[in-house]
């Protein structure tokens, strides 16, 4: 990565012969930030309305079946958290010359790895534990 | 990195690539290519990005003692008994009024409007306080009803997973404040505006988390 930093000075616009992965230097200002209002109110209504649908849901008691609530709800989230994302945060896939996205891809891969793994080899060591043969539980006090 | 201007080869013909010599010539004395200038914010928030990512990590594993122990009661008190879920709701709000009334702050930021900064991070942690004083209401609370993290597997999985959460939007609003002494008397120097940056990426990451555990430890946690 080197060659990026060859130019010694500011001079984004003369020479993009070098600038690979960091096309999106001339967009943003000097702080690498741009917030609007529009992103804001429109990420702040959709949370809003992905909120009270779950806490409708759940304390309405809207659907019988608390496999299907679970479902909806996490569904909700999922797309919460993809809003904030997105209105909040500012995510984008060019955002840092895509690294931002990268890394959040990294970990969201890690977490699910994680999460179903986990979920899915304890609930078999449940399943174990419970078949436990008595002999085993006998040598407590 | 204060490096000499004079040795830096200057221009007339760009350096393409890395190491073509053209204009840089025979001159030995040492340069210093990058004299720090080159983008001096992009680090800063790419770095605190993978910390946020390296702290949802952190929470992805206090989730996963959840979902693995969340129904191990004990015999004793479960979600349906304990959770009262307006009072979460009214955390909920809270969590995200104090979102948007910081993106506010950030837009008076990019407008170099000190006074309107100041007043929406004072509406912030004002959010961010009652969420703190909510829960910690909820925690004594439950204390007190003999529901302590000591009581169960359940138990301590929810105080773990909800009480970091917690910490972090105390620091969080300690970081607000001294953030808002710094902006008061050096005013929204490049190094502030970093500095709100980074905290705004903090401050949206606890919500974002927040939406996990409302959704996942809350509403799930009294359904039957």
């Amino acid at each position: 990565m080197s060659h990026v930093h060859t130019q010694p000075h500011n001079d984004f616009g003369h020479d993009h012969v070098h600038d690979h992965g960091h096309d999106n230097h001339g967009d943003h200002g000097s702080d690498g930030y741009h917030a609007t209002v529009q992103d804001y109110v429109k990420g702040f209504v959709l949370s809003v309305i992905l909120t009270a649908i779950p806490f409708w849901l759940v304390m309405g008691k809207v659907i019988e079946s608390s496999t299907a609530t679970s479902l909806v709800i996490l569904a909700f989230a999922a797309v919460q958290i993809v809003v904030h994302m997105v209105y909040f945060l500012h995510l984008n896939s060019k955002a840092e010359g895509g690294w931002t996205m990268l890394s959040l891809i990294f970990t969201v891969v890690l977490l699910v790895i994680m999460l179903v793994g986990s979920i899915w080899v304890m609930f078999h060591l449940n399943t174990n534990l419970m078949d436990m043969p008595r002999h085993e539980t006998t040598q407590n006090p | 990195m204060q490096s000499d201007t004079s040795t830096l080869p200057m221009p007339g013909g760009p350096i393409r690539g890395g190491g073509a010599p053209t204009g840089v010539g025979t001159d030995p004395s040492p340069r210093f290519y990058d004299d720090g200038t080159h983008h001096p914010e992009q680090g800063t928030l790419l770095g605190f990005w993978l910390y946020l990512m390296s702290d949802s990590l952190i929470f992805a594993v206090l989730f996963i003692v959840y979902a693995v122990q969340g129904r191990a009661y004990a015999a004793g008190p479960s979600g349906a008994d304990l959770f009262d879920l307006p009072l979460i709701a009214v955390n909920t709000a809270f969590l995200l009024l104090s979102s948007i009334t910081y993106g506010f702050a950030m837009i008076a930021m990019q407008h170099r409007r000190k006074g309107s900064v100041l007043k929406w991070l004072a509406i912030t942690g004002l959010f961010g306080l009652g969420f703190l004083a909510i829960e910690l209401y909820e925690f004594q609370h439950l204390i007190h009803e003999g529901a302590g993290p000591q009581r169960s597997a359940f138990l301590s999985s929810f105080f773990a997973l909800v009480g970091t959460h917690g910490l972090h939007v105390t620091f969080g609003t300690i970081w607000l404040v001294t953030l808002m002494v710094q902006v008061n008397k050096h005013g929204l120097i490049p190094e502030n505006r970093r500095r709100l940056i980074c905290l705004s990426m903090f401050w949206h990451f606890l919500d974002v988390i927040w939406i996990g555990v409302f959704t996942f430890v809350y509403l799930m946690g009294v359904l039957p």
